[in-house]
């Protein structure tokens, strides 16, 4: 369940923290809650709304975000690696 | 608030709640009090439906995510166990058949023909036309009479005008599908009622499936028809396609802009933040407070269990029936501290009224979109709206699969 990895309340970020971000494609349902929630982070094809990564390590303002977007991704395929 | 159940005979001896529950009278908004008293003492735990079988009502939030997310629970309606809500839904299931009731991979297969016009940007786009029909109906309803019941003026036409559009589905045969749609969810619904209704909603579906083939248009049933002459469905499939998304856009939404509206007049200062504010986070943040403190898609997500599944102290056992109430999820306070409290500050987004797992819902992209124009609009346009009606008045949709108010009598001081 990497979707309950985040603690998704922000708090916690401190400099120098590194995020990766990884997509299981085949797993996404194209609910569009990562694009809500981070879109300088997530994407959806045109042809099906499945999801586009377009920050592989986004930046620490972002991170409260796409740990939210794991969260809330019903298909469980957002997986967040923090160092 | 919480009613405490006798915990000391056993289960033998003891009737079973019978699912689904009443409401308390006077709190409509809230889950029944007997939901609310499993959530506190058996979170997973047998319920009695009206054909006296007994599947495993799933009342915590934990519990409603692992087991929606879990692909040993399945949403196939024609396997045995499964928990149907009334025998016409039963004898539905066969002859129904959409992604909504299969499992991955065919599930995603399907689902992943219509997921396009769904995509945020897609929806993003849609938002000033959106606008634009909340706004005329606002002015006709401006210019009319009062009271006026804000279900027929504004409420149900909305959603339905903006699917129609999606669809290609033309507007002016908005009695019949409306009627239909209603008697197809309705769980006191004869079984002729409802197969009859669902053989109405798709030879219509159907006719406009086959007349998009012949005369394609820039709408889903195009889309869909294409994929007809491709090969990749066939043209009833379509149309049990088309039914799902009719009846599920327009249905849904329109419950929500009502009882939403009637929450909000019952809590005031919530209502006059999102009267005052100018900014569009803040009606996001409310759009998503107000779904899951209604949570209205009340008849709980419907499934049966491929395997023994040990949760919540409990082994549901392969073939045991499971309705996940997601009225109390979202009542959980471990998650939403003081659920009862309507707070459109709080950050709800977790909240689970779109069902959770593959299944989530589709159209929730629009869904939003839609609520956030309405709440965002109706009453900076209409501040002195009020019920014309005591609440208690209010004829509230409890024998419907989605909660809500059949009319909402309103009127305003012009
Ligand atoms: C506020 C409005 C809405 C609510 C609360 C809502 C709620 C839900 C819920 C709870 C489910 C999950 C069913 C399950 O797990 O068994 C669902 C599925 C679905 N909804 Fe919605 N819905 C809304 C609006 C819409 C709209 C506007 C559409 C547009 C077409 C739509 C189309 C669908 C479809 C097609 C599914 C089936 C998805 C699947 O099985 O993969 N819904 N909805
Ligand atoms: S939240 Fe999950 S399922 Fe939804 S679009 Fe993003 S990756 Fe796909």
């Amino acid at each position: 369940m990497s979707g309950d990895k985040g603690d998704g309340d922000g708090s916690g970020e401190g400099k120098g923290v590194t995020m990766r971000v990884e997509v299981d494609v085949p797993k996404c349902v194209a609910s569009g809650q990562c694009v809500m929630i981070a879109p300088d982070v997530f994407d959806q094809r045109e042809e099906d709304g499945i999801v586009v990564l377009l920050d592989e390590r986004p930046p620490s303002e972002l991170h409260a975000d796409v740990r939210e977007s794991a969260v809330v991704c019903p298909a469980a395929a957002i997986r967040v690696v923090e160092k | 608030m919480t009613e405490t159940l006798a915990e000391t005979t056993t289960e033998a001896e003891e009737p079973l709640p019978e699912f689904p529950m009443p409401r308390a009278a006077g709190c409509p908004f809230d889950p029944p009090p007997t939901a609310r008293a499993l959530h506190a003492e058996r979170p997973v735990a047998r319920v009695r439906l009206w054909d006296g079988s007994a599947p495993w009502l799933v009342t915590r939030y934990a519990d409603q995510r692992a087991l929606l997310a879990d692909p040993r629970v399945s949403s196939e309606s024609t396997l045995p166990g499964f928990p149907h809500a009334s025998a016409g839904f039963r004898e539905n299931a066969a002859r129904r058949r959409s992604f909504i009731t299969m499992d991955d991979p065919e599930h995603a297969r399907i689902r992943r023909m219509v997921t396009a016009p769904f995509a945020i940007k897609r929806i993003e786009a849609m938002r000033p036309e959106i606008q634009k029909i909340t706004d005329e109906l606002i002015d006709s309803m401006l210019a009319g009479p009062t009271p006026v019941d804000l279900v027929r003026a504004f409420a149900l036409p909305l959603p339905s005008l903006v699917i129609c559009r999606l669809l290609g589905v033309p507007y002016e045969d908005h009695d019949f599908f409306q009627r239909n749609s209603s008697l197809l969810i309705n769980r006191h619904s004869s079984v002729e009622e409802v197969v009859g209704a669902n053989e109405a909603l798709t030879d219509y579906l159907d006719g406009l499936v086959a007349a998009k083939l012949a005369d394609p248009a820039d709408d889903m049933l195009s889309e869909l028809a294409a994929r007809v002459r491709a090969g990749e469905l066939t043209q009833r499939e379509a149309a049990n396609m088309g039914v799902l998304l009719l009846v599920a856009g327009h249905e849904t939404t329109a419950n929500m802009i009502a009882l939403g509206t009637v929450a909000l007049l019952e809590n005031p200062d919530q209502l006059a933040v999102l009267r005052e504010t100018e900014d569009p986070k803040v009606v996001a943040r409310a759009v998503e407070e107000l779904l899951r403190y209604l949570s209205i898609v009340h008849n709980g997500r419907r499934r049966v269990a491929l395997e023994d599944i040990e949760i919540g102290g409990v082994t549901i056992r392969a073939g045991d029936g499971i309705i996940v109430y997601t009225g109390t999820g979202n009542w959980d306070a471990e998650v939403f501290p003081e659920p009862e409290r309507l707070d459109i500050g709080r950050d709800a987004r977790r909240h689970v009224a779109f069902g959770f797992g593959v299944h989530q819902c589709l159209g929730q992209p629009l869904a939003r979109m839609e609520l956030q124009v309405v709440y965002g609009t109706l009453y900076r346009r209409i501040p002195t709206l009020r019920l014309a009606t005591g609440i208690d008045q209010l004829p509230f949709k409890d024998d419907g699969l989605v909660y809500g108010v059949y009319e909402l009598p309103v009127t305003w001081t012009s």
